[in-house]
């Protein structure tokens, strides 16, 4: 700690038991663990200087953006050090000829999108969690938003990184350039890897033109399967949706109960449906999607007429979170992804998995591109329940790879997956990707116990059913 | 060690666990806390707090002074509570632990003599009390009035105290003379057709350093067509007594409120001050265990209404034209108006009705001004780097006028206005303002 402090300066380490308890965790629930300190790096050099010494005694590292992740990331739990990028948030170089912008990675997400969009530039990946949520955190899990399915996820986005391997080198990887095939693609590799490699220190990010105009339609359906049959036929029809996203009949009747805005309750699903772009062409896909609605047989289809009238069709969705949230103590919101195509088959079989096992699962997500988010109001005092929910969620994961999908969309691993990832890569994948961990993390002091679990969980093929 | 634990005991009784639990670590209230905008540490966020709180309950932790800071240092402007989607009540949390720490110190004879004394002088002696409140303020009366004021001035005396209080002692307002405060009735009838009948809750400090805010809010709702009443045995809301831990304080008082209030037969409660309201509504939290009074306490709570909120029920606007000179008017959100009484709209709808002014939104209007009651007192380093926050978004706007719904808000704006505004701004109370209004316009 002494040497700590002299290498970085004392007021950037904290090791008081107040300060440690308020980095013991992160959104996940029922993770928690106590860190020896937290040091907050002004620069580059700090983080080196943080490494070397980390390195050298073999002392833990986890870094850590705004600690929303819902992996248990950012958890120490091996203890160690927090690293924390409060100090390192600039946004470093708007470029306007390239269309990039460099952030260390402290920015939070919301203030970069503000920044490049007052000069008429777009950053599409908008994870619910924008307004608090880091780049740094969003380029290690790879984040994406409600803009995926048009837009892609982080990785479509970043171009360069900038990062200090935990010896203290600096790594730079890709450039401001559309094509670069020098070597292994270590920005790929460094994009995702939940703080177990490396620390990234600065990134440099694509940008797009900011679309014209957006249109905003909200339709209801009977059943679950005219909704999703919609979502796939509105693809097939050549529509590509900046918005696509579902609600199912529990989230529809959780959020009517909470916010009364007048939802009808009696439908099977909702889909929140939105264009962006040159105005004719946003017209014109609004129009398909709406007649691929009706078409499906939905039972009202409702286009906004303004910005005001789009918010509120907006609103239900956006709420679903808090509306679920306020329902018991414990909310934990899960991430499995499949095939569009699959998108009804797998919520019915999170609808089964639920009464299988006697939990409240309410399914929302984004539609148009497979990633889910089944829901679980519970009490995390109560161990029973949680021994059942922890099962459901196993055969979920299960569900959704034997749809062709897989484990996490956007979430991340963490400590939370880490049993499963093996489900998903198979022995072979797990041991490339342990060789990968060597090379970058030979003494393996980069969030230790994230992504790799000392044992995978057994799979267990659908096995609550009957 | 004995000691903390004791204290770890009293936290783990007194608060809430539901509560601490319904947070679900999201972290959706960090942008709108001022405190941890300043400093972006997670032990001075909302999130950062309550997981301190229950990691004292759950005994992760222990209760050290590490714990108190960071409850102290919480502005309790509770900004992060309408940003929370699950609904967590951190008023309610931190009013329970700095109770508990208080009831901790006290019996274990840990309060600084100082703070023992200051805490006896100010909760048991002058906001108890309104009799002394009376005379504290006729001292300072005194004081303005007969020279003593430039005296002292001129004499540095005030070199004595610390920077900040130096610096409040310079705003503050005018005491009207006792005998007119003396002579205003205990009913006053409504101007034309009456259009609700109310009583109004004239606070402490309002009814006498800001007696004139007073006089002209009840000048509104009288034109607005309200039969007021004033009961006379009305006390201080307890608001400073409940934010710094004072609980029993509070209780005698609200019990007082009540009864004072329960004889009258009206529609609603009106309130001028944006944190007194907001106590007054959490009467029913503060009373909920005590079976005698908990019903009673829902009845008065569901009667408190804002000023402003009654004038626009009212239809004050269609009844009474306002107009003013030509001038830039922007607003300061009173944080416990804001984000416990949900009185956001009606005074934008107010000022921005008002012939000649010119209203601007400034941005984060809604964040705290850093006076947060007495904070700016105890806390003047954070309650500094916070005004000095704000006062880059007034000044943006390039308004004259600052118009605010609360006396300490009202207070740290001119403070704010002093040490970082422009000679041609000033803060003025929304009732200040469109008395003002009314008179220009029937020029
Ligand atoms: C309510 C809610 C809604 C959400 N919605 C979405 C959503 O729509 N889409 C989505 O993808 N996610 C979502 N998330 C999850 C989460 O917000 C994202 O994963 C986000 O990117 C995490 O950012 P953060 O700054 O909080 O990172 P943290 O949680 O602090 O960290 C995440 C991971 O990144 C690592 N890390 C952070 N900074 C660095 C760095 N500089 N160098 C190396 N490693 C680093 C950490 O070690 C950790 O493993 C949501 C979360 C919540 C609570
Ligand atoms: S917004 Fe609410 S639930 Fe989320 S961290 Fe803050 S207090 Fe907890
Ligand atoms: S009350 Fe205000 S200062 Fe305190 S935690 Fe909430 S937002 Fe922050």
């Amino acid at each position: 700690m002494t040497q700590l402090r002299e290498k970085i300066g004392a007021d950037v380490v904290f090791t008081d038991s107040t300060t440690r308890l308020a980095y013991s965790f992160d959104a996940t629930p029922n993770y928690q663990a106590m860190p020896d300190a937290i040091v907050a790096p002004r620069s580059t050099e700090d983080v080196q200087a943080v490494l070397r010494l980390c390195h050298e005694h073999r002392i833990p590292v986890v870094p850590r953006g705004s600690a929303t992740n819902l992996a248990g990331g950012t958890t120490p739990l091996s203890g160690g050090v927090v690293m924390d990028f409060r100090h390192m948030d600039k946004i470093v170089e708007i470029d306007e000829k390239n269309l990039t912008v460099t952030v260390e990675p402290g920015c939070i997400t919301a203030h970069l999108a503000q920044a490049v969009e007052a000069r008429g530039l777009f950053y599409p990946p908008d994870p619910s969690s924008m307004k608090i949520s880091t780049i740094g955190g969003n380029i290690s899990e790879n984040s994406g938003g409600l803009r995926g399915l048009k837009y892609g996820v982080t990785a479509d986005y970043v171009l360069a990184l900038e990062a200090v391997l935990p010896n203290g080198e600096v790594l730079r990887t890709g450039g401001k350039l559309a094509k670069d095939v020098a070597g292994y693609d270590l920005t790929r590799v460094l994009v995702g890897s939940e703080g177990t490699l490396a620390v990234i220190t600065q990134a440099t990010l694509k940008l797009i033109p900011l679309p014209e105009t957006k249109q905003t339609m909200l339709a209801y359906f009977e059943d679950l399967d005219s909704a999703a049959r919609t979502v796939s036929r509105i693809i097939e029809n050549r529509v590509i949706p900046a918005t696509l996203e579902l609600m199912d009949k529990k989230t529809i009747e959780v959020v009517e109960a909470y916010a009364n805005i007048g939802l009808p309750t009696d439908v099977g699903a909702l889909l929140l449906l939105e264009q962006d772009g040159p105005l004719d062409v946003v017209r014109r896909d609004i129009e398909a999607m709406h007649a691929v609605c009706l078409e499906e047989g939905a039972l009202s289809v409702e286009v906004a007429r303004d910005e005001a009238h789009a918010e509120t069709l907006r609103y239900a969705r956006r709420i679903a979170l808090s509306a679920l949230a306020r329902l018991s103590p414990t909310t934990i919101l899960e991430d499995a992804t499949v095939p569009r195509s699959e998108i009804a088959e797998m919520v019915r079989r999170i609808e089964a998995i639920g009464r299988a096992y006697d939990i409240q699962i309410a399914t929302f997500g984004h539609a148009g591109d497979g990633n889910l988010h089944p829901t679980v109001a519970t009490d995390a005092r109560n161990h029973e329940e949680m021994k059942r929910v922890e099962a459901a969620f196993a055969d979920i994961f299960a569900a959704a790879l034997d749809l062709g999908g897989t484990i996490t969309g956007e979430h991340g691993v963490g400590a939370m997956k880490a049993p499963y990832l093996e489900w998903k890569l198979g022995p072979a994948g797990i041991d490339v990707m342990k060789g990968i961990k060597l090379a970058f993390d030979p003494h393996g002091i980069m969030n230790p116990q994230k992504m790799f679990a000392k044992a995978a969980k057994k799979r267990i093929v659908q096995g609550g059913l009957s | 060690m004995k000691q903390r634990t004791e204290l770890a005991t009293r936290m783990t009784e007194k608060l809430d666990y539901e509560e601490m639990l319904g947070c679900m670590r999201c972290g959706f209230c960090l942008p709108t806390c001022p405190t941890y905008i300043r400093s972006k540490d997670e032990s001075a966020s909302p999130r950062g707090r309550i997981a301190i709180m229950k990691g004292v309950v759950d005994g992760l932790i222990e209760p050290d002074e590490g714990v108190e800071k960071t409850l102290n240092e919480c502005l309790g402007c509770l900004a992060c509570e309408p940003a929370c989607p699950a609904g967590v009540r951190y008023s309610v949390l931190l009013e329970d632990a700095r109770a508990a720490i208080t009831e901790h110190k006290r019996a274990t004879g840990q309060m600084p003599v100082r703070e023992r004394l200051v805490r006896k002088v100010v909760f048991d002696g002058l906001f108890l009390n309104k009799a002394k409140m009376e005379t504290a303020t006729g001292f300072l009366r005194f004081y303005q009035q007969s020279g003593v004021q430039t005296l002292t001035h001129k004499l540095r005396i005030l070199d004595w105290f610390p920077d900040q209080l130096q610096k409040m002692e310079t705003i503050l307002p005018t005491v009207p003379p006792k005998t007119e405060r003396r002579r205003r009735p205990e009913r006053i009838p409504a101007t034309g057709a009456t259009t609700a009948r109310v009583a109004f809750f004239s606070g402490c400090l309002m009814d006498t350093m800001f007696y004139e805010t007073n006089a002209n809010t009840i000048k509104l709702l009288q034109a607005a067509g309200c039969d007021i009443v004033i009961p006379k045995t009305q006390q201080c809301c307890g608001a400073l007594h409940g934010h710094a831990g004072e609980q029993t304080g509070a209780v005698t008082l609200a019990k007082q409120n009540i009864a004072a209030f329960e004889a009258e037969d009206v529609d609603y409660i009106i309130t001028n001050a944006g944190g007194c309201g907001a106590f007054l509504i959490g009467y029913d939290h503060l009373l909920k265990h005590d079976p005698e009074w908990a019903e009673r306490a829902e009845r008065f709570t569901a009667k408190i209404k804002d000023f402003a909120s009654i004038l626009i029920e009212v239809g004050f606007l269609d009844r009474v034209p306002l107009s003013l000179p030509e001038q830039l008017i922007t607003y300061q959100d009173s944080c416990h108006l804001r984000n416990v009484q949900k009185g956001a709209l009606a005074p934008r709808v107010l000022l921005q009705a008002i012939e000649g002014a010119v209203y601007i939104e400034q941005k984060h209007a809604d964040h705290c001004c850093g006076s947060a009651g007495v904070y700016n007192l105890l806390q003047p380093v954070i309650a500094n780097d916070i005004l000095e926050m704000k006062m880059g978004h007034v000044n943006v706007t390039a308004a004259q006028t600052i118009v605010t719904s609360n006396p300490g808000c009202h207070m740290q704006m001119q403070l704010g206005i002093q040490e970082h505004g422009t000679d041609s701004m000033r803060a003025v109370h929304l009732a200040d303002l469109l008395v003002e209004a009314m008179d220009h316009h029937a020029i």
